[in-house]
């Protein structure tokens, strides 16, 4: 038991270590740490204002933690810009959804795909036959990405027309495009009904396995999170109140106070 | 002694260019309070106010005598002032009608959409009020009447102070202090700082947003004017583009003082109207427009919240 | 060679063929047009490189007289200094093999000053968004000008002549041709989608690995490059410079034509060039006609009470400009070709 269990520690892919953030008087989240192993699905949940998608940000780049320290396969990310984040391979999909308004579904997918480009504006501008290739492959990898969440049919619809759900799922799409070895998702599933939910985490589960990589996931349905997750950290107020698998989570008293106190 | 009177001269000089600066910029900094948008327009109702006067005095110049005073005397002291009041107080009222209307017709309509679209229309607005009252009253420089006897204050040894300088300083003093009361003692000002605190929070609280929006534009652009006023005494020489500059220097005081602090826009505006005569006094004269920009640009790399702001970070 | 660069390459030379045929025609013949014809391509050059910025790229730039003003005084000294040793050019005057090179050679270096100018610019600048983007930008284009009323050797307010008006319809249409190119070349890669995605939402474009700062930089160097491009031709045009000629309301007509073409639309924004190129000129015309009372000639003759209401009427009704994101136009120009 030991054993595996500093097995999986060292393994880790993502560490937080003791993070802490303030906004001026207020702690949003106070000395968390968190593991997530290569591969391992993890649910993060909590109330309201627990501090959920706060993490989220401090992983990106979004905010700075006033304390703390997050590491990717042992790297240091605090300080890191955003987008450099996301080049050691972390991405994430947003709570209120932020596609890229003007424009449409394929291209929303396409620009994602700048994080690995190996073509430059000089190559825009000379359009060669090795630039051209490397447009053609991306067209393709982008439409094979839109066809495993089924969209690739609205690939000219300009983003903004799609339904509520398939936007949600459209953020996925392009999180997966800049080949992330960590997804963090924050509540992918809001505003969705019990059977596309239960679709979505299939769908979860399918890009977890075959792009091989880790999920950090956000969900206020307790029945959906205690479906997939491997393992399951519980915020309150910004701390940390239980970890563990669902099995345990489900029975611990403070969740469950957690949970009661704020119906 | 001679260094300490000139560096007291500059000051004094420092102090009346900065009230105007400063009256303009507590207009751009509460309209940026409650609409988080700068009012691009703004310069031109400082001078819009300028011009007012300039067609309200001629009105009134028989009945106040404007212009037939070489000085002040302990007789006609109060019943200059009277007049000049009178015109700076019409000024005022004229163009806070123009503030109200410019928002209601221009900016209230575009509420909802992106700033820049705002940002446009107010570059609309204020190209339109220069080039039409530049069409209605012509180009060039026009000679602003005299509402107050201009003259070196005597008994102050080497310190040569105009009666039109004390004017602007006096009554920036009174109109900040009739500012600061309505602001902090009216239940209209409680709701505008209620309001450039939290919008939506303020008109589920009963507020209505409109009304306060409204009284903003009117308080900024009376302040506006009053500056116009107050600047053609001492320099009575105004046209349609007067406002350019001085709006723009204000903005930067209103930015160095924190955007939507309103006291942080009084010390702005002085900080630059100071700045801006010592560059002048040490000899570097043709650099004068300039500080302003490379002051605001100091500012917006190394302290975008300038003195007094407080931060705001982009909810994610 | 590729499709996109042939089809350049044969533009150019359709400019170059017109140039060479017909420059002294038009210009002997229809001189008013002709200088309207110039104008209209400095104007196209500056307006769709200012799309780049203020349109695709979503950030709000007013200073683009600024960057004209650098290339044009750039260009302007070189011919006055260097000409004359390099290519032995002596008062404007040499053979046009002697000229168009060292019209070349100024407009390069017009192009290269002014994309020093725009980084210069655009680095401290991008911590900032929108009006604030505005004002700095305006205050940087305000300092040029008045750097250059202040510098002895630029003519200062006497301003500065230009030996040769080597300015003919192949230089300025070409660059008009390149411009064009270069932009939508560059917007119409997965790179230049980058750029599209600043302007929609950078936390996002963040999120998705596309370093913003590099963008906003990017799209200020170029579109600055052009505008100096731009200057070089006005200064071997009119032969004369002021710095007045490169004021604020230089800038604002660039952004009038910008804004009504519509944000992020090149083919707009060409429309509204060649548009509000000839309406002040038109309008100019109808003033001095029976048909207008004296009153309201002025009202005709002064193009920014124009460009003012355009602005506001525009913001009320069509912030997206005559064009919108361009895809109306296309559909309309679908329609009419498949009829
Ligand atoms: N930029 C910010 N400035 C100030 N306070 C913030 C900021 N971002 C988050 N907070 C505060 O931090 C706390 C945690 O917010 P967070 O959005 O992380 O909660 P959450 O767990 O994601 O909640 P939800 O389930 O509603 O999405 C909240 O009290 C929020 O108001
Ligand atoms: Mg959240």
């Amino acid at each position: 038991m030991a054993g595996t269990l500093t097995g999986r520690l060292m393994e880790s892919l993502l560490k937080l270590n003791n993070c802490t953030i303030r906004f001026g008087g207020l702690t949003a989240v106070s000395c968390f740490s968190m593991a997530i192993a290569k591969g391992e699905l993890v649910g993060l949940i909590g109330p309201n204002g627990a501090g959920k998608t706060t993490v989220f940000n401090m992983v990106t780049g979004v905010y700075r933690p006033t304390e703390g320290e997050v590491l990717l396969a042992g790297e240091r990310l605090n300080g890191l810009k955003p987008y450099a984040i996301t080049g050691k391979g972390i991405a994430r999909t947003f709570q209120n959804i932020r596609l890229f308004g003007s424009l449409t579904v394929f291209d929303n997918v396409r620009a994602a795909f700048n994080l690995h480009l190996k073509h430059g504006p000089i190559h825009a501008l000379t359009r060669g036959k090795a630039f051209l290739n490397e447009e053609g492959a991306i067209e393709k990898r982008t439409l094979e990405l839109l066809k495993i969440f089924n969209l690739e049919r609205f690939r000219k619809a300009m983003c903004k027309s799609l339904p509520y759900g398939d936007q949600r799922r459209l953020e996925i799409v392009r999180a997966l495009a800049t080949e992330p070895k960590l997804l963090l998702l924050d509540e992918p599933a809001a505003g969705m009904t019990p059977t596309e939910k239960s679709n979505l985490m299939k769908l979860i589960e399918f890009v977890r396995e075959t792009f091989d990589i880790s999920v950090l996931l956000v969900e206020h349905d307790m029945r959906v999170v205690m479906g997939i997750c491997h393992r399951i950290y519980v915020l309150d107020y910004g701390v940390q109140i239980a970890e563990g698998p669902p099995s345990e989570i489900r029975s611990d008293p403070r969740v469950i106070e957690a949970y009661l106190g704020e119906a | 002694m001679d260094k300490l009177i000139e560096v007291l001269q500059q000051l004094v000089n420092g102090v009346s260019l900065g009230s105007i600066y400063a009256l303009i910029a507590l207009g751009y900094t509460m309209v940026y309070g409650v609409l988080r948008f700068i009012n691009f327009a703004h310069g031109d109702i400082y001078m819009l106010g300028a011009y007012s006067g300039f067609l309200l005095a001629p009105l009134f110049a028989h009945t106040f005598k404007f212009g037939e005073f070489d000085t002040f005397t302990p007789e006609n002291t109060l019943f200059i002032l009277s007049g000049a009041g009178l015109i700076m107080v019409l000024s005022m009222m004229i163009c806070a009608t123009i503030g109200v209307l410019i928002e209601r017709i221009a900016y209230r309509p575009l509420r909802e959409r992106p700033r820049l679209n705002v940002l446009i229309t107010a570059i609309g607005v204020s190209l339109f009020l220069q080039n039409m009252t530049q069409y209605r009253l012509g180009a060039d420089p026009k000679a602003f009447p005299q509402l107050i006897p201009v003259y070196v204050i005597e008994g102050l040894g080497n310190l040569t102070i105009l009666t039109s300088q004390l004017a602007i300083i006096v009554a920036t003093i009174i109109l900040l202090i009739i500012l600061r009361f309505v602001v902090m003692k009216t239940k209209i000002g409680l709701a505008m700082r209620a309001l450039s605190f939290n919008p939506t929070a303020c008109s589920i609280m009963g507020v209505n947003n409109d009304v306060v929006i409204s009284f903003t534009f009117a308080l900024g652009s009376a302040l506006a004017a009053a500056a116009g006023i107050l600047v053609s005494m001492d320099s009575p020489s105004i046209n349609p583009l007067m406002g350019n500059l001085p709006g723009i220097k204000a903005f930067v005081a209103a930015v160095l003082g924190g955007i939507g602090n309103i006291s942080g826009a009084a010390l702005g505006g002085l900080i630059i109207g100071i700045l801006e005569t010592f560059v002048v006094a040490i000899g570097f004269p043709q650099w004068r427009d300039g500080i302003a920009f490379a002051v605001l640009i100091v500012i917006l790399l190394f302290k975008p919240t300038g003195i007094l702001g407080r931060v705001e970070r982009e909810k994610v | 060679m590729s499709r996109s660069l042939l089809n350049l390459v044969f533009a150019l030379v359709l400019c170059a063929s017109i140039s060479f045929f017909g420059e002294n025609f038009i210009a002997s013949n229809f001189a008013y047009y002709y200088d309207i014809l110039i104008s209209i391509g400095v104007n196209i050059i500056l307006a769709t490189s200012l799309n780049l910025v203020n349109g695709y790229t979503g950030q709000f730039s007013l200073g683009h007289a600024g960057f004209m003003a650098v290339g044009a005084y750039a260009s302007a000294s070189w011919s006055n200094h260097l000409d004359p040793i390099i290519f032995g050019i002596v008062n404007g005057s040499g053979n046009p093999v002697a000229t168009n090179a060292a019209m070349f050679v100024s407009m390069l270096f017009a192009g290269a000053m002014a994309a020093i100018a725009g980084f210069a610019v655009g680095v401290p600048s991008l911590r900032l968004k929108g009006d604030y983007l505005a004002i700095v930008t305006l205050g940087f284009g305000e300092i040029i000008r008045v750097a250059i009323l202040n510098l002895d050797f630029l003519g200062a307010s006497r301003g500065l002549s230009v030996p040769g008006t080597y300015t003919n319809l192949f230089w300025t249409y070409g660059s008009v041709v390149l411009c064009i190119y270069v932009v939508l070349s560059l917007v119409h890669s997965t790179y230049g989608r980058g750029f599209l995605t600043v302007r929609d939402d950078e936390v996002a474009a963040e999120a998705m690995g596309i370093n913003t700062t590099k963008y906003k930089v990017a799209a200020f160097v170029v579109a600055a490059f052009f505008a100096g491009v731009a200057g070089a031709l006005y200064a071997h045009f009119k032969a004369f410079l002021t710095p007045e000629g490169f004021n604020f309301f230089r800038s604002v007509d660039v952004v009038v034509i910008v804004i009504l073409g519509g944000m992020g639309s090149t083919i707009g924004v060409v429309f509204a060039a060649v548009l509000l190129t000839i309406l002040p000129e038109a309008l100019r015309g109808l003033a001095h006609t029976e048909f207008v009372p004296a009153a309201y000639q002025v009202l005709l003759e002064n193009r920014l009470i124009l460009y003012s209401l355009l602005l506001i009427i525009l913001m009320l009704t069509r912030p997206q400009g005559l064009f919108g994101d361009g895809t109306a136009f296309k559909k309309w120009l679908g329609r009419s070709r498949a009829d």
